[in-house]
């Protein structure tokens, strides 16, 4: 076998976390700094995968397979494609990215930082383990560093950390377990006794009835969508970011939620596409309610963490009508927006945070003109700002346009609707901007400084990214394209007339 | 010439060195003043010889007219979706490549002038690159979304510009505004580019073209919805009514930005993306009136508008919206070449003005009121003496530039046989004279005010002004009607229709303009008749049109309270009903637990009680349907 890329990049946060375990509790240098460097091994490790994966090839590579548990048809594989591959870098860049977001945290770093290794390697796990079982077992995983981080760093503003970490739970709970469900529904139809098997590619290849799919796929639509904070199972979302610490936030809103639009396209899509197919419609209503009615929603917000909240609601609307397109320019912009959507929200999110550690306000009204006190910060807000509103020239243009051209081949009144989402986020994103960095100098703003040292590090990373795939989109693009084009492409052929609710309209 | 050849070889080169300019400037020199703004000018220059090249080229390769030179290369793809980026090169890129970089790099020389001593000197360098580059870029546009991407971009640049002085609300409202109102613009832009691409599968102007005629037979319908959606962004992005509002606001930018942004090149991009996709349009005659109209509504609306404003800068600004109205009339009657002609003439003249008043206002210190100047001319000869040019040409006295231009687009809806669009520019042309003669009598001749202490610019914001100055009075001769092959003969579209003079038009032209002129000075410069008292007297209208028809007010009415009042209504319903199901279900399991947690009282009796109850059920059931099915009915096996 090769060199295990993956494992080890799915270890190391692990092994950092264990180490961790053996530092006193009051060097919180040597924790801040070994956490850097057991999220930056990974991160180091993804971007060489990123520049050895063949893209004229596709599909999976690096994949790393051991049979575990033969009865049961349990089978440790790891492997990325196109699909896989973005969503590994962006937890990569963003945990990194994370870590130094809490440099400045003085309560219980160690606790804190072990978690968040934890944290960052279970939904890391999801993006990589090929095999149903260790999909759920890692999605399972996420859970108790994420309940944990929110109720003891959290913060209540609206709504105290407690009720914010309870909700961002049961509901992460709730969908997994509609989504036990369905899993093993598929698990046990897919093959008779004894060819049992929980490896997704010979699931995609099980031949399922119509009706057992179109069951199936309503319970993961269900499941995975409260994940992607689908309409109306999004209230989670604007409560959960704001009483979560800075680093919970960048990660949730950056990749967490991401394994919804991951597991809908990877397991939904691919290994359902009638039952896709038939509930495409209901999804392309839902996304526009995502999208429009989110947006205008934060039109109103005051607090800067619901303003990003109710926004990424919004914006995942973007993806779900890019699912229900079903075609390949539709699932390739929708797979791309997720990872342009996590880039930036992250660096939102880290922003965010740091105003609130200086300044203990996220409230609009008592901010203004911070780009006197605080130009860089203001830099990284803009390009943050800039990108939500999908300017051309950053990240999120490309895979915003891709994803209207697939979706307004099939669904041209919604994705019109869709479309006007971008005159509200536009809205709402200066206003933000202009209230929170322009306008004349306060004084008694003078006294908080700019971001400086490890905490640049988000700002450079984020920002650096956004710009340069802005600039070069077929760096993403071409990326994604190699997953999903040899997946993708033969199910259209099949799904020539197959029936959708509503008879399409 | 082998330059003229390089310069068509490499024509990504003059959108490429402001670019570089402006990441070594915010990279390197943004705090080495000096090094900051040469560093700008010196690629701007090298730009404008470049632009110079791909002229001379053109003129000696007619060919280039109908068939444009294009380069291009990937910028992404996927099955069904290619999209590139590259350049296209004909008589329209070659022209406007010209009028940009000129203009770029007037108004850079001229700011090192104006910005001198302003702490974000080297910042504004650097926005003015950024500008530059993005425009140049969208000039040499190959394809709909690589004009799309650069639109977008320098829509980015003149927000920042115009939210320069960010530290003023003014100036942050405006750039809000600016690009709020641009992006209700391009949302139907973006539609239409969606309508484009996904029904002929290309956005690559050639293509279009070709595939076009045939399509047009087909699908009018269809080509009308695009021609129409497309032209939403130039109604945004060239300040056409309804979208016009952005415009006046944006002069919160300095004033060399009201010039080269607001003036001369980004506003343009409008006229400039409907004469790049005439091909669209010219199979669309609805379309086509549409634009006519529209155009033609805008020209006459917005000079109603100036006619009573009083901040210099306002009043250039209305009188922007007004001629681009024009060139947007020009291409609805079918004459591309006269729109091109007019948005040639306009950015010299245009330009000159706001440069002027920037000289102006520099002197006084931000004292915009017309009226509070008064007799700029005496301390201020070059400046008093490059704006009367201005208001020479702009008003259309022959030989200045606007004159020839101006005949142009008027011929153009004679002859397209819309006599009413033809009064409609002619009213106009009354108007724009009036209010033009009216801005200068008052600010810079009339009683001085003893408040302001004017003082003529510096020799670097002079020159500029003169170069465009030149321009602005012999510019307009390339397209005289004796000229052969004027301008009209390279850049067109379609056959070339060479026309006579028209003596009769020219006349009639010229009266109307001297008229307006006069008029002016017997309010304004003679004061034989009193302004106010003229103002008193119609009232009514005067307070719409000093109001600018409360268009302003309808819009932030309709912001507050529709927008806003939904916003809140739906934050209401999501608190209430959306989450409110959630902690309901959530309240609703918590009743139940502890409902049941009463049956589990911890007392054996009770447990004992449940248990012979269930006994009886159970043989009750048993009794009335038999032993078989009670089994199954509880769940049992045999």
């Amino acid at each position: 076998m090769d060199f295990p890329l993956l494992t080890i990049a799915l270890l190391t946060p692990l092994v950092g976390a264990l180490a961790l375990a053996f530092v006193p509790k009051d060097e919180h240098k040597v924790i801040k700094s070994l956490s850097a460097l057991f999220t930056g091994i990974p991160l180091l490790l993804t971007i060489y995968a990123y520049f050895t994966y063949d893209f004229a090839q596709g599909g999976m590579q690096f994949v790393e397979e051991v049979q575990w548990v033969k009865d049961l048809g349990i089978t440790y594989i790891m492997a990325v494609d196109g699909i896989s591959l973005p969503m590994l870098l962006l937890t990569n860049l963003i945990g990194f990215s994370a870590v130094f977001a809490s440099w400045n945290i003085e309560k219980r770093p160690k606790t804190f930082f072990i978690l968040l290794l934890i944290l960052i390697a279970g939904v890391m796990g999801t993006f990589i383990a090929q095999d149903l079982f260790f999909f759920f077992l890692f999605y399972e995983v996420v859970v108790i560093p994420l309940y944990i981080m929110v109720i003891i760093w959290g913060s209540s503003k609206r709504v105290t950390k407690e009720y914010a970490g309870m909700k961002l739970t049961i509901y992460l709970l709730i969908g997994s377990a509609l989504l036990l469900v369905g899993l093993l529904a598929m698990y046990l139809n897919a093959y008779p006794a004894g060819e049992r098997t929980f490896l997704i590619e010979s699931l995609q290849q099980a031949n399922f009835s119509d009706e057992f799919q179109i069951f199936a796929f309503f319970l993961l639509l269900v499941g995975f969508g409260s994940l992607l904070s689908m309409f109306p199972f999004h209230s989670w979302s604007p409560d959960g970011y704001a009483g979560a610490p800075t680093a919970v936030s960048m990660i949730h809103a950056g990749v967490l939620k991401k394994i919804g639009g991951y597991g809908l396209i990877r397991i939904g899509i691919l290994a359902l596409p009638v039952g896709a197919k038939f509930w495409a419609p209901l999804i392309a209503v839902l996304a526009v309610a995502n999208v429009a009615y989110a947006a205008m929603i934060a039109l109103s917000q005051k607090d800067l963490k619901y303003v990003v909240g109710y926004s990424s609601v919004s914006h995942m609307g973007f993806v779900l009508i890019g699912l229900a397109a079903m075609n390949i320019i539709g699932i390739n912009g929708a797979i791309a927006y997720m990872f342009a959507h996590g880039v930036m929200s992250a660096l939102f999110f880290a922003l965010i945070g740091h105003v609130y550690e200086k300044t203990h306000t996220r409230y609009i009204p008592d901010l203004g003109g911070l780009s006197h006190q605080m130009p860089r910060l203001a830099v990284g807000f803009m390009i943050a700002g800039m990108a939500a509103l999908g300017l051309p020239g950053l990240i999120s243009f490309v895979p915003e346009f891709t994803i209207f051209i697939g979706a307004f081949q099939e669904f041209p009144i919604m994705t019109v609707i869709a479309i006007t989402g971008i005159i509200i986020t536009a809205l709402y994103t200066l206003r933000v901007l202009a209230n929170v960095l322009f306008g004349p100098r306060r004084a008694e703003l003078d006294k908080y400084r700019d971001l400086q040292g490890p905490e640049m590090v988000p700002l450079i990373l984020l920002g650096a990214v956004i710009i340069v795939t802005g600039f070069f989109p077929a760096l993403l693009m071409d990326m994604v394209n190699a997953g999903v084009e040899p997946l993708i492409g033969p199910l259209l052929d099949m799904l020539g007339d197959t029936p959708t609710i509503g008879g399409g309209f | 010439m082998a330059f003229a050849q390089f310069s068509l070889e490499n024509a990504w080169l003059i959108p490429l060195l402001p670019f570089v300019a402006f990441l070594l400037i915010v990279s390197f020199f943004r705090n080495m003043e000096k090094t900051a703004s040469t560093t700008a000018i010196i690629s701007s220059v090298i730009s404008f010889a470049l632009a110079l090249g791909v002229v001379a080229a053109v003129l000696q390769r007619p060919e280039l007219i109908e068939e444009p030179l294009v380069y291009s290369m990937r910028w992404f793809s996927m099955p069904g979706l290619e999209v590139s980026m590259g350049v296209l090169i004909d008589s329209v890129t070659a022209m406007m490549l010209f009028v940009v970089t000129l203009v770029a790099t007037m108004v850079m020389i001229y700011s090192t002038g104006y910005m001198k001593g302003d702490p974000g000197y080297s910042r504004f360098f650097a926005y003015l690159c950024l500008f530059a580059a993005s425009m140049l870029g969208l000039v040499i546009s190959t394809n709909l979304l690589q004009m799309f991407v650069f639109w977008e971009l320098v829509g980015l640049c003149s927000y920042l510009l115009i939210g320069f002085y960010y530290f003023k609300d003014s100036a942050k409202e405006a750039a809000k505004k600016a690009f709020i109102t641009t992006r209700i613009g391009d949302f139907g832009l973006l539609i239409g580019i969606l309508l484009i691409q996904v029904n002929f599968g290309t956005l690559e102007f050639v293509e279009l073209a070709e595939m076009m005629p045939a399509f047009a037979l087909a699908h009018p319908f269809l080509v009308t919805l695009m021609g129409i959606l497309v032209f939403v962004g130039p109604i945004g992005k060239s300040g056409q009514f309804p979208l016009h509002v952005w415009l006046p606001d944006a002069m919160e930018g300095p004033s060399p930005v009201s010039a080269l942004i607001h003036a001369a090149t980004m506003v343009v991009a409008g006229v400039y993306l409907v004469a790049r996709a005439f091909t669209l349009f010219q199979f669309s005659p609805e379309a086509m009136m549409v634009i006519a109209y529209i155009g033609g509504f805008t020209a006459l609306f917005a000079a109603a508008i100036a006619i009573t404003q009083r901040e210099m800068k306002r009043i250039l600004a209305y009188s922007t919206v007004s001629q681009l109205g024009y060139m947007m009339l020009a291409l609805g009657v079918g004459s591309l070449s006269a729109s091109m002609f007019h948005l040639m003439t306009h950015a010299f003249f245009k330009a000159l003005m706001f440069l002027a008043a920037g000289s102006a206002l520099h002197a006084i210190h931000g004292r915009t009121d017309i009226f509070q100047m008064g007799g700029l001319y005496k301390k201020m000869p070059w400046t008093a003496g490059f704006m009367v040019i201005g208001l020479l040409a702009i008003a259309g006295i022959p030989p200045f530039a606007g004159f020839w231009s101006k005949d142009e687009i008027v011929l153009a809806a004679q002859l397209g046989g819309y006599t009413d669009l033809y009064y409609v520019a002619k009213i106009t042309a009354f108007m724009t004279a009036f209010y033009m003669s009216r801005m200068v009598f008052v600010a810079f001749f009339g009683k001085e005010n003893p408040e302001n202490h004017p003082h003529e610019s510096p020799i670097n914001m002079l020159a500029p002004m003169g170069v465009l100055a030149f321009l602005a009075i012999f510019g307009g001769l390339v397209g005289a009607p004796w000229v052969e092959k004027g301008f009209s003969y390279w850049v067109r579209y379609g056959e070339y229709v060479p026309h006579q003079a028209d003596l009769m038009t020219m006349a009639s032209s010229v009266l109307i303009a001297g008229a307006g002129i006069a008029l002016a000075w017997v309010i304004y410069g003679a004061k034989w008749i009193d302004a106010s008292m003229l103002a008193e007297k119609a009232s009514f209208l005067h307070k719409l049109s000093y109001n600018k028809f409360y268009i302003d007010e309808i819009y932030q009415w309709m912001n507050e309270k529709i927008v806003a009042g939904t916003s809140r209504v739906l934050y209401w319903i999501d608190l209430r009903v959306v989450d409110g199901a959630v902690d309901g279900s959530a309240k609703l399991t918590g009743w139940l637990g502890d409902k049941l947690r009463l049956s589990q009282t911890g007392q054996l009796q009770h447990y004992a009680m449940i248990f012979f109850a269930a006994v009886v059920l159970l043989v009750a059931i048993m009794g009335m349907m038999g032993a078989e099915t009670a089994m199954a009915l509880i769940g049992g096996g045999k």
